[in-house]
């Protein structure tokens, strides 16, 4: 009996309440997760173009929290992909979009731009990190008492150097070389990478909300926002983080301390980077949510001059429905309050942090509101949706489409951020100018 | 070999090459095959003659196996009342499995609105289905090719291929997508292929006592279905989408799409 109840139970049912004249099938199918996935890659992609300010243009000033984006963004990557996996009624076959993909489908390119950039991505790393890898094999080899962390980590370091063991002067300047042009091709891919992700919206014709050009760019812009933004705000994180394990000597919250027996991390010279980084970073947020902002605004301005057809339920969802999620938490305190804060002279370190934070609520709301009130009116116009967001699971389902599956895909790249720092270290300090 | 003969023997390869595989393009086998210029499935709702009994939607859920009592559905029927004043009301609960048996209009949580039968202008019911689009936007955005065209018209969704995204549920313009609550995967209506390309009737048809529902070949001159587009007035929902609905109705009114 219970199972047969179960099985009547329809996917999107459980947090999904109708209101007025809804079609029987109508429910809001994309919830949480397909919130999460434009919010990720977004993160990706952000990182990837703050790191490449660097590479490509040579903006000096953001070279130490260039190498940490890159590293950042490394490590968002698979998490990009997790939210779309969790939100499929089939995951087994989520593997079916890179067998078979079928190309008339925005979704389809999803494997193939998402492999290239991946395949970018690392490829960058490992130019940057060939020295650093190089050195790290010839200094744990000659090392007589290696920890048994170390012997781990010198059998990794022998994988990834692919051999390459060429340290002259000629080669890493063709290593050089090689990071400038990947991070120069990394950036239009990344735009892709998420343009793309755009696209999957705006092309849905059925959906009056979604369905415009200018969703791509929109995209693109507020991805680069939240990616700066989260950079901002996880290396003052982790700064303060290394800033107290330097004080207290925790070396577990040091990784380059383990396996490479390395001190030169003092409490002073971190805290001077942090404050400079942080600064100077938050001043190119301010330029990319001016361009995010804008386009957002003539977006909702062009909608309400032209008023077609679909307007009326709009409207109706716009200024009544998800009037806090849209004007107080996405506008105000996701653009208006950081935007002033960030202005303000005399900018802190805890001002910007703090301003970063709300842009990232800000982001996170934009996909809220595109996602969740894009499936918020019927399409009958004459009818609403109500999404409630499951929070204590009591399925499967709502697991993966509810607070804790939401919070397992935030929490995953800080866990492989910290796996992956011990084998880049992101925070290493090049004392060497960029040339 | 000389530079010239390389040159020469290249550029009469690359355009042999050209010639064969633009030949391919042009008789595609797969098109070759599988046209089927005789047949082409449409359906023509007459909804003058529906009452909302409902009996569609029972037969449908029992023909194709979708839980009677899940909320979800591949044909429904939808009640309008158009009141005196000119506001217009319209529900479908439960897709009308139950058919339309009393006055009042269900409203989900705004409850239900009792209309008096003095206030009404008119009122009318209007059965929905798959529209089988000549240019399907589910079709299109299935990032698998799960979902598909047949060659007489017909969109269907491969159960063992389909990934359960929910790309073609949003892209359809007219509602007519969900999940199975069983197979867990996308699911509509298909005109009960399994029932006509045996050369029966859909069983929403079969169970119409009005004879509101009719399916037929559009390209028989003298099949009744493409007799009443050809020389009737009929109105299709929807086709601003550009998707060419193929579901026909006569008597549609402004308020429906």
């Amino acid at each position: 009996m219970v199972e047969q109840l179960a099985s009547m139970i329809v996917h999107g049912e459980a947090w999904t309440v109708k209101d007025l004249f809804v079609l029987p099938n109508e429910y809001v199918y994309w919830s949480i997760q397909i919130v999460m996935y434009p919010y990720m890659t977004g993160l990706v992609a952000g990182a990837f173009v703050l790191s490449s300010l660097y590479h490509v243009f040579g903006v000096e000033k953001l070279k130490q929290i260039a190498r940490y984006a890159l590293v950042f963004s490394f490590a968002l990557l698979p998490v990009a992909m997790l939210p779309l996996l969790l939100h499929l009624t089939q995951p087994l076959r989520g593997i079916h979009v890179l067998m078979t993909p079928h190309f008339t489908s925005a979704i389809s390119a999803f494997g193939i731009v998402f492999m290239t950039y991946a395949c970018i991505v690392a490829a960058e790393i490992w130019f940057v990190y060939r020295k650093f890898i190089v050195d790290s094999v010839v200094r744990l080899a000659a090392k007589s008492n290696r920890t048994i962390y170390q012997s781990l980590l010198l059998q990794i370091y022998r994988i990834i150097s692919l051999g390459a063991m060429d340290v002259s002067s000629k080669a890493l300047e063709s290593d050089h070389k090689a990071v400038k042009f990947l991070a120069g091709l990394g950036i239009p891919v990344a735009c892709f990478l998420h343009g793309y992700a755009g696209f999957i919206f705006g092309s849905v014709k059925a959906n009056a909300l979604w369905m415009t050009p200018l969703m791509p760019v929109i995209f693109i812009f507020s991805a680069v926002v939240s990616g700066i933004a989260l950079c901002i705000v996880s290396y003052y994180v982790f700064m303060e983080i290394r800033k107290r394990a330097a004080k207290g000597g925790w070396n577990f919250f040091l990784p380059e301390t383990i396996g490479h027996d390395r001190t030169e991390a003092n409490y002073e010279e971190l805290s001077s980077m942090q404050d400079y980084e942080v600064k100077m970073t938050s001043k190119y947020l301010l330029i990319f949510m001016t361009l995010a902002v804008t386009l957002e605004v003539l977006d909702m301005i062009f909608r309400g001059y032209t008023a077609v057809k679909s307007w009326d339920a709009l409207r109706q969802v716009i200024y009544v429905h998800d009037f806090t999620q849209i004007f107080i938490l996405q506008g105000l305190l996701g653009n208006v309050v950081p935007f002033v804060l960030l202005l303000l002279p005399r900018l802190t370190v805890r001002r910007a942090v703090t301003a970063s934070l709300l842009v990232l609520l800000g982001v996170f709301m934009m996909r809220w509101n595109v996602v969740i009130g894009g499936q918020a009116f019927s399409l009958t116009f004459s009818g609403f949706m109500h999404y409630h967001l499951p929070i204590i699971p009591d399925s499967i389902e709502t697991f993966k489409e509810g607070l804790m599956g939401a919070l397992l895909v935030i929490a995953s790249p800080f866990i492989i951020f910290y796996f992956l720092n011990m084998i880049f270290p992101a925070f290493i300090v090049d004392k060497k100018k960029h040339q | 070999m000389k530079r010239r003969d390389f040159i020469r023997q290249t550029a009469v390869f690359v355009a042999g090459a050209a010639m064969s595989s633009s030949a391919m393009v042009m008789f595609d086998p797969k098109q070759v095959l599988a046209q089927r210029p005789e047949l082409r499935w449409g359906f023509l709702v007459d909804t003058h003659r529906c009452v909302g009994c409902g009996f569609c939607v029972k037969a449908c859920k029992i023909e194709n196996d979708i839980p009677i009592e899940a909320n979800v559905t591949r044909t429904w029927v939808e009640r309008y009342v158009i009141k005196q004043d000119g506001e217009v009301l319209a529900e479908s609960p439960k897709g009308a499995l139950n058919g339309f048996t009393n006055k009042r209009i269900d409203q989900n949580t705004s409850g239900m609105i009792e209309v008096k039968d003095e206030d009404v202008a008119q009122a009318f019911f209007v059965p929905k289905l798959c529209n089988q689009c000549e240019t399907p936007a589910c079709v299109q955005v299935c990032p698998v090719g799960a979902t598909y065209q047949t060659a007489d018209g017909v969109v269907l969704v491969d159960r063992k291929w389909c990934i359960g995204c929910g790309y073609c549920i949003m892209g359809c313009p007219y509602g007519v997508r969900f999940f199975h609550p069983k197979e867990h995967v996308a699911d509509k209506c298909t005109f009960c292929y399994h029932r006509i390309v045996d050369g029966g009737d859909t069983a929403c048809a079969q169970a119409c006592p009005f004879g509101a529902r009719k399916l037929g070949n559009l390209r028989d001159p003298d099949d009744p279905v493409a007799k009443a587009v050809l020389y009737g007035r009929v109105g299709v929902l929807r086709d601003e989408y550009g998707t060419k609905p193929q579901v026909f109705y006569l008597g549609l009114s402004k308020e429906v799409h």
